[in-house]
């Protein structure tokens, strides 16, 4: 496989989206690790976000999925270290969140009117990475993508 | 004769079974918690949890070599071989039972996790910095609830109250160590639980205290989970947990 297959390879892995952020790809969550050949095959290292995150295995299908789409065989792996971080998220990425109604790590406000004034409601919210918090100004209730470092 | 290689088994595969455990406890009491955010913190958590022992289980499995699976290990092993504390098997009565078990937990986790960050085993290393940041969400959780159900009603407090006295003689055991705790210490991949009961006790007493409870005066502390010998309800929860794959062997998703 050439070089530029590799790189093709690449970047069909980095358009793969998170199954519980679909405003996110992989590639933007920080996730994806590293996309390298072994002979023919395309081998993909990805990082949980939390240890128990159920949408890992889901991840690891749609990336194999979109690789055979373009007749490439892969295998993926997981790695743990070093541990991901929510401060792996740029800044792109973190304005599509708040576009799509989660507020990302960092400074909390409500992404509806932007007020700092708001209350966590709880730290466990529908996935293992947001928490659950309420508009104090608008009565909005929103996800928080939180800080993890 | 212990040996490291052994001993690594022994260590890693104790560590996965408190986890695997608790994250059943836990799943046992998901639909029964007081409002819906707490159901979706307890699945969270045992989430967390399971996941980490997964992980642990994997690597015992690789490091065994014997060609017992990840899965093999958690479904197929009987009583007397799992090496859990006693602590984690304990049944609930009620939320106040589910909270202070998991505070005890989480208070130990975070101590062990902090010292394994800086073992000189690579995976046990990697394991422990990404389970680090997930205790220290644990700790704050159910410690906030300890303070808010003992500091709370005179009905909340009585309970939490009693969850600590039935359960602080399982406690000991997290800080007792054996031949092979020392013998992963001395090789540099574990830590002599010993060593973590200063941290331990502090956070434990201090939450105690702002709670305005009480650490029980019996000094009677029981043990021999390490050793596979068990208080009677591991069985029965073994029998749930395992139930799937003792009924339709090598059952798969």
């Amino acid at each position: 496989m050439s070089s530029a297959n590799a790189r093709s390879a690449r970047e069909i892995v980095a358009a793969v989206r998170d199954p519980e952020l679909p405003s996110l790809t992989i590639d933007e969550l920080g996730i994806l690790r590293d996309v390298r050949l072994e002979g023919e095959t395309v081998v993909v290292s990805i990082t949980p976000t939390y240890s128990g995150c159920p949408a890992m295995g889901v991840i690891a299908d749609d990336i194999v999925a979109a690789l055979r789409a373009n007749s490439l065989e892969s295998r993926v792996e997981t790695v743990l270290s070093p541990a991901w971080s929510s401060d792996w998220l740029s800044d792109t990425a973190k304005a599509k969140l708040r576009a799509a109604g989660v507020a990302p790590p960092g400074s909390l406000s409500c992404p509806r009117c932007d007020s700092s004034d708001v209350r966590t409601v709880s730290e466990f919210g529908s996935t293992a990475c947001q928490a659950l918090v309420v508009c104090r100004s608008c009565g909005e209730p929103f996800p928080h993508f939180k800080t993890h470092q | 004769m212990i040996t490291a290689t052994g001993t690594l088994r022994v260590y890693v595969t104790r560590i996965a079974d408190d986890l695997l455990i608790n994250a059943q406890r836990l799943a046992e009491y998901m639909t029964n918690a007081p409002e819906l955010e707490e159901e979706l913190a307890i699945a969270n958590i045992s989430l967390d949890n399971l996941g980490v022992a997964q992980a642990l289980y994997s690597y015992a499995a690789t490091v065994a070599d014997d060609g017992r699976s990840a899965d093999e290990l958690a479904f197929l092993r009987t009583e007397r071989e799992f090496t859990n504390c006693l602590l984690v098997e304990q049944p609930h009565r009620d939320f106040a039972d589910v909270m202070v078990r998991q505070f005890f937990l989480d208070a130990w986790h975070l101590e062990l996790w902090a010292a394994l960050e800086a073992s000189t085993d690579p995976t046990i290393a990697a394991v422990a910095a990404k389970a680090v940041k997930e205790a220290r969400y644990h700790v704050r959780h159910s410690s906030g609830w300890v303070v808010r159900l003992g500091d709370g009603t005179p009905e909340s407090g009585a309970r939490t109250q009693r969850a600590i006295d039935s359960l602080w003689r399982f406690t000991g055991e997290l800080t007792t160590g054996d031949n092979h705790d020392a013998t992963a210490a001395a090789a540099g991949f574990g830590v002599n639980p010993a060593d973590l009961e200063g941290g331990w006790n502090a956070r434990v007493q201090q939450v105690i205290g702002t709670a305005r409870l009480a650490i029980p005066e019996d000094p009677f502390q029981a043990t021999g989970g390490r050793q596979g010998r068990h208080t009677e309800h591991l069985g029965h929860l073994l029998a749930e947990l395992q139930f799937m794959q003792r009924a339709y062997p090598g059952l798969d998703w």
